[in-house]
């Protein structure tokens, strides 16, 4: 770990306990989506099309609702029209996506839902449903969606951010534009250009637990739902808004999560439970099985993307050109917008253009993915800068270092950044004995980094003195990435006690204030700052209660670890455990409540180093050693920073090198499982070597920055940089699979 | 769907003389999946790890009986075993991952009649024989003619194989069995290769018997390539001609796992490396192990 900051004498911020949630988890006793079993629940199971765009003729659930065990059957009929009652766009969206109305859109939309007494019933009925399609002409890419007679998704498609307005409808939903400067005049400064193309492919987040959901409705119109997810108060809106009642009427109780990644941010299967839990009058649990998963969620964009970009001789980027088009999947909503926020952000440069479409076409509406939109631009800009970097005999380091931006640059996306620590990401990789460790045959070395915003948004938390000073720290965050350890260590360094004395929970809604979904890496800064907040109230709340016990004015109190001691020592302290005994008699029970929207997000960069060995005979691309330095601000908990560091470098690696959606010309995805989708397994990995840079984010009282998500963003730049170093191919097209570097091997040869 | 599981082979056969629709199983790694997915309803399931003789490994004077539905995990922690014949050890030990290993086995890999069953070609290089009992009595086929075609055996449906017979490894012989996969375990051969040499003494090769997996609808052995490294010593001329061979063999699909193209090129490189591995165990196996 390379600290560039001194700790400042914590006690518990940066160290290493155990986690609070592992006895649970490896002993089998957590919950899960999946694990929950109510008395009289029913199973449930969805009905998929099996066309990646077709018109909903009809659907006949009469053999169906006969059968044996059969409680419910429901289709889009039985959810209200939110177009009809004019609702916004994107909740249209979101309704439709959850069961279609009139038309499918890919190949496992839902059409119909069903709900019997056993699994196997359910399954049984859901065949039985018969839905007669009018199958419409279907586009798969964005080549595809955006060419002039392309058939089109949305009748009423207009492309936003075109001045004027297209007057005729496309698959185009938006266009984004950055720009800066005089490309002409940067380019002409320039004495070394590159001009590349990519593209990618749709990828999964891969999270192991499938979608899961229970539900059970009263009849007075309420529901209680348990699911898993990355925020129950983002299930409990959405699901109100697809069954158009208020949010007050339902209850989400958020259970273990095995993994999101950003996918878990959205709905799937909630409102369907709730809808068959109220017309059977029973519980329902909804499953996905996995080819479901990877059918219908996540996941994120499949990609082309053009990059244009000069250097002078001594490094400086002169000027940049960035083309990019994302498919959105069904609606719109591809995270094109942040891809071209991010492009180019590590780097300050004069002259730029930024233009990027967002593009639907007939596949899975795609969900939020680590960083989202982030990698596949940073793939494009990072390996173009590597080559550039080749053309001019400059170090990859310096070349970013020329370049690189800092506080007070002007971000390509707008404002100035605030103290960042990209510098010193490089300057770690650097002074690392991996940047200078040999090489062997066949063997390769690359560089690229990443920029990722993090996000703040709103948060809540409740801290409970137990009647022996133990603390219960309550928030609705659901724990995808360790934070309940980071809240607790957080709440010992306020309180002063022992980390084993504090008890995280995540509540449901009704138990806690609101919180946003875990996501954008933003819960240790947001979720963090308000539990530090409520402990404060505590100390304060305790230092009163100190001083009316001593019969002292307050300021004659100081909360010293964990005791309240007089200033001048005439009392002998008191302990949070006496305190909290003798609540009764100085105020009653010792609790407060802290709600914020976050004070201010703290960037996270990424910079990372990839060694590989290519077989150049059969394509075979094995990491042999990588190192990742990442600025965490601060790492509250270096375990669980570390493991988001190396986590997101293993689903990049997976990104670069094998994981894609395989399509057949109908639009039938073809490898809807682990087996032919293809994460990377423990063992074609190397330890991923960590060096936490720590540059204190201003705006957080311990300095925390997200690192969630960064460390997902330069892995396939670094791949394909180390690729090119060891067998000199440059490759443009995710993933960077056997076959395709055996082309290109060949094309050299040839 | 009912579940039975007989204690010998006798009482199998007769259930599966009785049950029209009956599947026989060994670990179960490939029919759970299939049932799961709806890929096949038999209305009984048989299962034959509780018969003793299909659970078992055996080495007499010259040569092995390696129980149908052992796990594969016995034959990869088998030291002697895997000391003799290390490219078939490797080869299953290839299959799925360990868990998997702790169920797979080799009578379930060959029936599946997967094209890219990674214990195949090894079996087949090596000349295992496949002892098949059925309601007549026993008879015995050579590996390579079990499998027909993907999903397809010469099996009867109430047929199954009880042991698998595999003569000594000769001195100055040796095998090898390599695979490509995208992945390095939990993954499906795109190509796999096994050879087997058996050396003269001058070094040259006396015998060699080569055969490719994942690239054509059974399992392909490459007589060219055979033919070529007769009496050789593997140069690099000849090996080139075993790899051109090896290519030429092949019948392969462009499938979401690989293309034509590059299963024919790939299968070229394996074939020509598993020979190189091949010749060098041959070499240490000169009798005094």
């Amino acid at each position: 770990m390379a600290i560039t900051e001194e700790n400042p004498g914590y006690k518990w911020v940066g160290t290493r306990p155990v986690r609070p949630d592992g006895v649970e988890k490896v002993t089998g006793k957590a919950r899960f989506g999946a694990d929950l079993i109510l008395p009289g629940m029913l199973h449930g199971k969805v009905v998929r099309s099996p066309h990646a765009h077709a018109r909903i003729v009809s659907i006949d659930t009469s053999a169906a609702e006969s059968m044996e065990g059969v409680k419910a059957v429901i289709t889009g009929a039985d959810f209200p029209d939110l177009a009809a009652n004019g609702a916004h766009p994107s909740e249209i969206d979101v309704a439709n996506n959850t069961i279609a109305r009139d038309k499918v859109l890919y190949e496992g939309h839902v059409v119909a839902a069903v709900a019997a007494i056993t699994r196997e019933q359910a399954e049984a009925a859901a065949k039985a449903v018969t839905v007669t399609y009018e199958v419409l002409p279907h586009v798969l890419t964005v080549d595809e969606a955006m060419a002039d007679d392309a058939p089109l998704l949305h009748d009423a498609m207009i492309t936003k951010g075109v001045d004027p307005a297209p007057e005729e409808p496309s698959n185009i939903a938006s266009k984004i534009l950055h720009e800066r400067g005089d490309l002409d005049q940067g380019f002409g400064e320039a004495d070394s250009v590159v001009e590349r193309e990519f593209t990618t492919k749709p990828v999964h987040q891969g999270y192991i637990e499938p979608h899961a959901a229970v539900a059970d409705a009263n009849t007075d119109g309420r529901a209680h739902i348990w699911c898993s997810s990355q925020g129950h108060f983002q299930m409990r809106a959405y699901t109100a808004t697809v069954l158009g009642v208020s949010p007050g009427t339902l209850k989400v109780t958020a259970a273990e999560i095995g993994g999101g990644f950003g996918g878990k941010t959205v709905i799937y299967l909630e409102p369907l439970a709730v809808r068959l839990s109220q017309r059977a009058g029973r519980p329902v649990k909804l499953v996905m099985d996995r080819d479901e998963v990877f059918r219908a969620t996540g996941p994120t964009s499949g990609t082309r993307i053009k990059v244009k970009m000069g250097v002078s001789k001594d490094g400086k980027i002169t000027a940049a050109e960035v083309w990019m088009a994302y498919e959105a999947g069904a609606y719109a909503g591809s995270p094109v917008g942040a891809a071209g926020m991010t492009a180019i952000a590590c780097y300050d440069i004069p002259n730029f253009v930024v233009e990027g479409y967002d593009v639907v076409c007939n596949k899975p509406r795609v969900a939020a993915y680590r960083a989202p939109g982030a990698p596949m631009a940073a793939f494009a800009v990072e390996s173009v800068l590597d080559e550039l970097a080749r053309n001019i005999e400059m170090d990859p380091i310096d070349i970013r270092l020329a370049n690189a931006a800092v506080e007070g640059t002007q971000a390509s996306y707008g404002p100035k950044f605030p103290r960042i620590g990209f510098v010193e990401t490089l300057e770690a990789i650097k002074e690392h004995p991996n940047y200078t460790a040999d090489l062997g045959p066949n063997q390769g070395r690359g560089v690229a980094a990443g920029f990722w915003f993090n996000a703040g948004m709103m948060s809540s938390a409740t801290v409970h003195i137990n009647e022996n000073g133990t603390a219960t720290v309550v928030t609705g965050s659901p724990d995808i990435g360790g934070s309940r350890q980071s809240m607790a260590l957080m709440a010992a360094e306020e309180l002063g006690i022992p980390y084993e004395s504090i008890k995280p929970v995540v509540a449901d809604t009704e138990t806690v204030g609101f919180n946003d979904v875990t996501g954008g890496s933003r819960v240790t800064l947001a979720t963090g700052a308000a539990v530090v907040d409520a402990c404060r109230l505590i100390v304060e709340d305790l230092r009163g209660r100190a001083a009316k016990t001593w019969d002292v004015e307050v300021d004659q109190v100081e909360w010293v670890d964990g005791q309240a001691q007089h200033v001048d020592g005439a009392q002998p302290p008191l302990s949070l455990n006496d305190l909290a005994a003798k609540s009764g008699r100085t105020g009653g029970p010792i609790s407060a409540n802290a709600s914020l929207n976050s004070r201010g997000v703290g960037a996270g960069f990424s910079t990372q180093l990839c060694d590989v060995e290519v077989d150049p005979e059969t394509g075979v691309t094995k990491v042999v050693r990588y190192l990742t330095a990442q600025d965490a601000g601060r790492a509250i908990s270096p375990d669980y920073v570390e493991g988001q560091m190396q986590g997101g470098v293993v689903q990049g690696i997976g990104w670069a090198l094998n994981e894609e959606y395989i399509h057949d010309t109908e639009g039938v995805m073809e490898n809807p499982s682990f087996l032919d989708y293809r994460i990377p397994v423990a063992s074609d990995l190397p330890m991923i070597d960590c060096a936490i840079v720590e540059v204190p984010n201003p705006a957080h009282p311990y300095g925390v920055r997200g690192v969630g998500e960064v460390g997902i963003v330069p892995p396939m730049a670094a791949v394909g940089n180390a690729i090119h170093d060891a067998v000199d191919v440059r490759m443009t097209e995710l993933p960077m699979s056997p076959i395709k570097v055996l082309e290109a091997l060949n094309e050299n040869d040839g | 769907m009912k579940y039975v599981a007989p204690s010998s082979v006798e009482e199998a056969t007769s259930l599966l003389s009785s049950s029209p629709s009956a599947q026989v199983f060994a670990g179960a790694t490939d029919v759970v999946p299939q049932l799961r997915s709806g890929r096949t309803a038999p209305e009984v399931l048989v299962d034959l790890k509780k018969i003793k003789e299909l659970v078992e490994v055996n080495s007499d004077g010259d040569k092995w009986t390696v129980g149908a539905a052992t796990p594969t995990a016995y034959l990869t922690e088998d030291e002697s075993f895997s000391h003799e014949f290390p490219g078939l050890s490797e080869a299953a030990g290839l299959i799925g991952s360990d868990q998997i290993q702790n169920r797979s086995s080799l009578g379930g890999n060959l029936c599946n009649a997967s094209p890219a069953a990674d214990s195949v070609p090894a079996m087949v290089v090596n000349g295992v024989r496949a002892v098949v009992a059925g309601p007549n009595g026993t008879r015995v086929l050579d590996v390579s003619e079990v499998v027909t075609g993907p999903g397809q055996t010469t099996l009867d449906d109430d047929e199954f194989i009880v042991e698998f017979e595999i003569d000594k490894m000769p001195n100055r012989s040796g095998d090898a069995y390599l695979r490509m996969t995208p992945r390095t375990e939990m993954d499906i051969a795109v190509v796999g290769a096994g050879a087997r040499v058996t050396l003269a003494d001058d070094g040259s090769i006396e015998q060699a018997v080569l055969a490719l997996g994942a690239v054509a609808p059974t399992v392909v052995r490459i007589p060219d390539a055979e033919q070529a490294l007769l009496g050789s010593t593997a140069d690099e001329e000849t090996l080139n001609a075993v790899a051109a061979a090896a290519s030429a063999a092949c019948n392969p699909i462009d499938d979401k796992r690989g293309t034509v193209e590059y299963r024919k090129q790939v299968a070229g490189v394996l074939a020509k490396r598993a020979v190189v591995i091949a010749i060098e165990r041959a070499e240490q196996r000169n009798g005094s192990n």
